[in-house]
């Protein structure tokens, strides 16, 4: 940083002065960069919703009409009532028509209670109408109307039975699901871990007050959790992701990777390489069919050609309405390979 | 220093480096090999280096042997390196590690996501040095997919929610914010639910797994600022605003209206010294420093400048943090101070009794490390680690103290404290006020244990 002297200043100031009043120069902080955003193109971006419902859409949709768009677009990954774990988390379940009356949802309070579904969670039914209109579907996010995203959101509600069957949700009876929330109080503000005061007003104390004891700081060593051994092989070969030098070595836990990587069937990897194994797996329904079901489907049928077509060019129907998206980057050697091994039963090796 | 020829059997043994379990550079060991190491048998190939010595006795070869050069093959013979032409300049244009660095790349937690589109992959903290991450390593998580994004596609936004906040709602290209006056600053990024697996017991066997969902990079921006200001926020009914990604996910946070206005918040582009990655935001990204990593929106294509918080999917039904009364904490974001030893760490095992560097690192997202401090013995006693420079706000410091191994069973832990006092909880104290199903924010003191055989796993000591 440069250091004047106070008649140094002054004199910068006067020539500063004079140079301005010789030419109307720019401040160096007005930097005429970027331009105003047109109106059409505010409309396409700003998408979001408040728990305030600013930025609302207007629009409606039926308990009805969302299963039926539900059936087509969601159940594959989220099940036909919202519960399936296959893929995500499950949307559904855990809750009770008591907690649409407390607002606070009382199997969050049981330590044994399995898992914790998005229902039980969220406090807010503006955050669901936001999510599915800018994430959902996950392999097609965007693609619903606002209508489309009332309906899916309406049956969502009639499934956590906070709504009735012949409910239809529009930005005016959204407001009153609002109250049936059945986690609406769920939330606290109350803890240290948000960087500002904007909620308390005030600065929070952090919730653990630990002291940095030096000698003799407790009465015993009291190991509460181990890893089990059977757990150690469950990432693989340890060896395999250590340095080969240093002062420490990777424990071997499992077949070195090269070994593994022998025994893999090719058109395995090429699958994975491929992008294949996003939606599908070799025994277990993902987003798209398993392979297995596909290779049972077709037993003893003569269809390496349509598979290879459905491969390229994409297609839906056959397993839901979920559709495949067209592979366009594939080999046809490739995908004649692909075709094959999953007419085979996708074999490992 | 000795020569050759006075070297004694015992020494030449050390030369051969034999008391290591490992032939290096091969890496190979036989099945009757690794039993022996596993049954405790540490000094097997001093052993077998004497069994071979004494059968090759024969007259004939003694007198061979005795003629012969002593010492280190790797020494006395001439190597292809040093004896034949290397490879020319630019023989890869984008350089890559060493053939031999192969184990050491993100890797994914079986089991713990279904689809690897909505995953996550962790950085191999066990064989990183120092405090900046390489690009190719940064852990990630992604929501739906990643993308490599046209730069000249790429637009950023900046509204308000209402015509109250700003004077001027805007759109730039990478050309017009990659001309505006720029600012490279280091910073650690950690997930909110880093070590989340480890919450109510011990799930995981190494530190890539428990804690590998961090990465520190010096990231290169704009400041969130200058552009607010260059829209001509009204400072005073700004509160908060609003980063959404540019992906299939569109993802949004909430941020505060005074970390931006600290100058902190960073548009970036750049990233240890390049381009942002594309599985990191390529070409733009928001660097929120000392806040988790979900805020530091990817492929970020719009602010938006408002007075109330949003309650989007990732602030109202995840990243929120389940208390025992069944109410969760929401807009936790904060990192608070954590440390971990990450080598020697789980799933690795010590060559030999003797000294080590214990090295690991230590990081909190209210300001610098002050002290860290480490343990031997489960806790009962610490010592005071090094810190290695540089030590910076909001970023990755490095530790080291020394160790000399006895050959007994320890337990490793560290404990860091931050410039503000605070001081990392061990397990009870945070269990006591948390419960263990809050998945996120879990910055308990790690313990890592070493039996006799050297090896080193991972436990929780309360």
């Amino acid at each position: 940083m440069f250091r004047f002297s106070k008649p140094a200043l002054a004199q910068v100031a006067f020539l500063a002065a004079a140079l301005a009043a010789a030419s109307p120069a720019r401040a160096l902080d007005d930097f005429g960069l970027g331009r105003a955003a047109t109106p059409d193109e505010l409309k396409a971006w700003d998408i979001d919703v408040r728990p305030d419902f600013a930025g609302l859409p207007k629009g409606s949709g039926s308990v009805s009409d969302g299963e039926t768009i539900w059936e087509g677009k969601c159940a594959a990954c989220h099940g036909t009532f919202g519960e399936s774990n296959k893929v995500f988390m499950p949307l559904i379940g855990g809750v009770t028509k008591d907690d649409v009356k407390t607002g606070h949802v009382a199997s969050l309070m049981r330590p044994d209670f399995p898992g914790r579904t998005t229902f039980m969670k969220v406090a807010t039914v503006s955050t669901i109408f936001d999510y599915i209109r800018r994430a959902m579907p996950w392999n097609a996010p965007k693609s619903l109307s606002n209508d489309q995203v009332y309906a899916v959101l309406a049956y969502l509600l009639n499934l956590s039975e906070i709504v009735p069957d012949d409910f239809v949700l529009n930005e005016e009876t959204i407001k009153d699901v609002q109250k049936m929330m059945p986690n609406r109080n769920g939330m606290t503000y109350d803890h240290a871990m948000w960087p500002s005061t904007a909620f308390s007003g005030k600065p929070e104390k952090p919730d653990t007050q630990a002291k940095a004891c030096m000698k003799n700081c407790k009465d015993k060593v009291e190991v509460a959790s181990t890893l089990p051994d059977y757990a150690l092989p469950s990432h693989g070969n340890i060896a395999d992701q250590n340095r080969l030098v240093g002062q420490v070595r990777g424990q071997t836990t499992g077949p070195s990777a090269a070994e593994a990587a022998g025994k893999k069937h090719p058109v395995a990897e090429l699958a994975e390489a491929s992008g294949c194994l996003a939606c599908h797996a070799v025994d277990t329904k993902l987003v798209g069919p398993s392979y297995a079901d596909v290779a049972q489907k077709y037993k003893g049928q003569d269809v390496a050609a349509k598979l290879a077509k459905k491969i390229r060019e994409g297609g839906e129907g056959v397993w839901g309405d979920v559709a495949m998206p067209p592979m366009a980057d594939i080999k046809d050697d490739d995908i004649k390979k692909l075709v094959a091994w999953i007419l085979e039963g996708a074999p490992s090796k | 220093m000795r020569r050759g020829s006075d070297i004694d059997q015992e020494a030449l043994a050390k030369a051969a480096n034999p008391a290591r379990i490992r032939k290096a550079p091969e890496n190979f060991l036989g099945a009757g090999e690794i039993a022996a190491i596993s049954g405790g048998r540490r000094d097997f190939l001093r052993g077998a280096f004497a069994a071979a010595a004494a059968l090759g006795a024969s007259a004939a070869m003694a007198q061979e042997a005795k003629d012969a050069p002593k010492g280190d093959e790797m020494i006395l013979k001439p190597q292809p390196w040093a004896t034949t032409l290397g490879q020319p300049v630019a023989a890869t244009p984008y350089g890559l590690p060493s053939k031999y660095e192969g184990g050491l790349i993100r890797r994914q937690s079986p089991g713990l996501t279904q689809v690897a589109g909505a995953s996550v992959s962790f950085m191999p903290l066990q064989g990183m040095f120092g405090i900046i991450t390489p690009s190719g390593l940064h852990f990630e998580r992604h929501h739906q997919g990643w993308y490599d994004i046209d730069p000249n596609k790429h637009r950023f936004m900046i509204n308000g929610s209402g015509p109250e906040f700003l004077k001027k709602q805007k759109v730039y290209t990478l050309d017009d914010l990659m001309r505006l006056p720029p600012v490279s600053r280091m910073h650690f990024i950690e997930c909110g639910a880093n070590t989340g697996m480890e919450w109510g017991n011990v799930a995981v066997p190494t530190v890539q797994y428990t804690h590998g969902m961090i990465s520190c990079s010096e990231y290169t921006g704009v400041p969130l600022r200058t552009l607010l200001e260059d829209c001509g926020v009204d400072w005073k009914k700004a509160k908060f605003v609003l980063a959404e990604g540019g992906d299939g996910s569109a993802m949004t946070r909430t941020i505060p209206i005074e970390l931006v206005a600290s100058g902190e918040v960073i548009v970036a582009y750049g990233m240890n010294g390049e381009m942002l990655r594309p599985e990191n935001g390529y070409p733009l990204r928001l660097v929120v420093p000392g806040v988790q990593g979900v805020s530091w929106v990817k492929w970020l294509r719009r602010i938006e400048v408002g007075d109330k918080p949003w309650a989007t999917k990732d602030e109202a039904v995840h990243y929120i943090d389940l208390m025992p009364n069944g109410q969760h904490r929401q807009y936790t974001s904060i990192h608070e101070a954590k440390s971990v030893i990450t080598s020697p760490s789980g799933g690795q095992t010590l060559l030999d009794k003797g000294f080590y560097n214990v090295t690991g690192l230590a990081w909190s997202g209210r300001g610098k490390i002050k002290r860290v401090d480490v343990s031997f013995d489960g806790g009962m006693n610490w010592v005071e680690a090094t810190l290695q420079t540089p030590v910076l706000s909001k970023c990755l410091t490095r530790f080291n103290v020394a160790w000399n191994w006895d050959g007994k069973q320890a337990i490793l832990q560290s404990r860091a404290t931050d410039e503000t006092g605070y001081v990392q909880p061990g397990y009870r104290m945070l269990r006591e006020v948390r419960g263990s199903r809050s998945i996120y924010h879990n910055n308990a003191i790690q313990s890592w244990k070493v039996v006799e055989s050297g090896d080193v796993g991972n436990v929780q000591v309360l």
